[in-house]
């Protein structure tokens, strides 16, 4: 496992009231969460704002100590074990640089090549394939405080890939970024993962960045696991229903249908267009079948629920069972 | 080595490229040395000719020297005052996560900075020094060698002390009071604004035995020949306090780490 946490937990002192009242709460971000990812893997790490994402991400790179509970990373105890987790792991921050500021882009990358001890024939190949790959030949000698966001965050994934580290950990990594800046950023990280097997681990509120790339879902909601596993499993678990839309050939009389139980036809104002919601166990196979069986079907169409909704159905659940 | 001295290589590229803001502060320091050239010529005259072991032309050259050193010498905390901003706004998190100590980073980052620093500063305001006043330097080689080992030791010296100062930003939500106090402190007690040798006897005791007078004073007592017959004694001096200060704050920093909260994402 190339991370492997168990029962974490990391608490934060507030100090509430007025200045001559004043007390002390202890507020856990995090509490007793288990993790682990396989090396190779690509892990979409998901929750609302508040409910531990950043919290995880800085005990699994040792810039937090844990309240309480374990982590490895890399088989390392991060916090100890810093600086020689860092030569295996590549961080990218979406709202931080890592790069020099004043520098020009280019110049960034020697400075980290020799921090992490790589000679010349390793990172130079290397650092070509980057810019080859994240096409930052445009302006390897512009200083980075004058690049474009999109720009900026192609030159920081080059920078936390330098050293080809095991594992990527990128937080909020498109945030702010245009429909096309994403969609090459998403498109290389694809790339890079299936030619060198390196394991990402993702937080993002950007849904579709979790669907390009990764398999798996871990949902968190007030620093425990809410959810964890694929999109599919999602659906069935969230109770998500599927749409099967269906143009048939009609009376003006509406067609009314006598569908299996957990099917549910939904009005509508065309008659030769009917509507039917249904969730698992019923497939749309089996759904079309009972509608075919009663009309004349001339096409069909099968809306999915986004993901978005399954995964805010996973929030809200949290929400209310909070609550209660 | 290789990681600091592409770090030396990089602080200095990246001071070396603020052109305009290198030849603001030469006119600053030039029209302030001036000022300060003006008062302690005075002071010097008005008591007969010698103040403690200063004549009119060492008073001259301690000027111009300490104004010189303005430019390669952090007295003021500039860069490490980065470090301050960058652990409020939590980019210290990034710092943590290179494979390099945080204070090597630094150290070797400041080391490139003042290296930029001597051509467009050091140098031309001695030689405004050398016009306006006129000096009186080392003729021997060595003794530069000295004054220019002094000075990396001050430098890195006023680098630890102003590290330790920002680091607190590691408890406090705001440490202003402490940058605005140790402003204070430095300037007056590590013989910038009157040298140390002026200060009451008993003052000058006290400073004596701490670290002040080697962030500033001691390379400008090298330069003006007040240091003669002393120079390996102070350059150790400086050297001890630079690693009593280095593991000063190196041990914050650790302390502080371990309870580093970097807030939001």
């Amino acid at each position: 496992m190339i991370i492997e946490a168990k029962e974490l937990g990391r608490d934060y002192v507030l100090h509430e009231g007025s200045l001559w009242r004043r007390r002390r709460v202890v507020k856990p971000a995090l509490d007793g969460l288990d993790l682990t990812v396989e090396a190779g893997a690509a892990v979409g790490y998901l929750g609302a704002n508040g409910a531990g994402k950043s919290t995880t991400i800085k005990m699994l790179t040792g810039i937090l100590t844990p309240t309480r509970g374990q982590v490895r990373t890399c088989g390392l105890d991060p916090v100890p074990r810093r600086r020689e987790l860092a030569r295996q792991i590549g961080v990218v921050f979406g709202q931080r640089s890592q790069l020099w500021w004043d520098l020009p882009l280019g110049e960034s990358y020697p400075i980290l090549s020799a921090m992490h001890r790589l000679p010349g024939r390793i990172w130079k190949p290397r650092f070509d394939t980057l810019v080859d790959e994240l096409d930052l030949s445009g302006f390897l000698g512009t200083p980075v405080r004058q690049l474009s966001l999109g720009q900026r965050m192609r030159g920081e994934v080059a920078a936390a890939l330098v050293h080809s580290p095991d594992l990527l950990i990128l937080d909020e990594p498109t945030i702010g970024l245009d429909m096309l800046s994403k969609e090459r950023l998403r498109h290389f990280l694809v790339r890079e993962r299936t030619e060198r097997g390196t394991t990402l681990f993702l937080t993002t509120h950007d849904l579709s960045d979790v669907q390009r790339l990764c398999e798996r879902m871990v949902i968190i909601d007030r620093g425990r696991v809410a959810f964890d596993g694929t999109e599919a499993e999602l659906a069935a678990v969230t109770g998500a229903r599927r749409r099967l839309v269906v143009d048939v050939v009609a009376d003006d009389e509406p067609v009314l249908l006598d569908l299996p139980a957990g099917a549910e036809q939904l009005p509508t104002d065309d008659a030769s267009r009917l509507q039917v919601e249904f969730a698992s166990p019923l497939t749309a196979a089996g759904v079309l079948a009972a509608v075919q069986a009663q009309c004349s079907v001339v096409d069909i169409a099968l809306t999915e629920p986004t993901i978005e909704e399954l995964v805010g159905t996973i929030y809200r659940r949290a929400s209310i069972s909070s609550r209660t | 080595m290789r990681a600091l001295w592409e770090l030396v290589i990089g602080g200095f590229r990246r001071w070396a490229r603020y052109r305009v803001a290198t030849l603001t502060a030469l006119l600053a320091n030039s029209v302030f040395g001036l000022i300060r050239a003006s008062l302690l010529l005075a002071a010097v005259q008005a008591a007969g000719g010698t103040v403690n072991g200063y004549t009119a032309a060492s008073a001259a050259t301690y000027v111009w020297v300490t104004q010189a050193m303005l430019g390669p010498v952090e007295l003021w905390g500039s860069y490490p005052r980065e470090v301050g901003l960058r652990i409020k706004s939590g980019d210290f998190a990034v710092d943590l996560l290179r494979p390099a100590h945080p204070l090597a980073q630094w150290w070797a980052t400041d080391l490139g900075r003042g290296a930029s620093q001597l051509l467009p500063r050091f140098i031309p305001m001695m030689l405004v020094g050398a016009v306006t006043t006129g000096l009186v330097l080392p003729t021997q080689p060595w003794l530069w060698l000295a004054f220019l080992c002094s000075m990396v030791l001050a430098n890195t010296l006023c680098l630890f002390c102003w590290l330790v100062v920002n680091l607190l930003g590691l408890w406090l939500v705001d440490i202003r009071g402490f940058l605005v106090f140790f402003m204070v402190v430095f300037n007056t007690l590590s013989g910038f604004l009157v040298p140390v040798q002026w200060f009451p006897d008993w003052l000058r005791t006290l400073v004596g035995h701490t670290f002040l007078p080697s962030m500033w004073q001691t390379p400008a007592d090298l330069a003006t020949g007040l240091a003669r017959g002393r120079v390996l004694e102070v350059l150790t001096t400086q050297l001890g306090w630079v690693l009593v200060l280095g593991l000063v704050v190196a041990l914050v920093l650790r302390w502080g780490t371990r309870s580093l909260e970097v807030q939001g994402g």
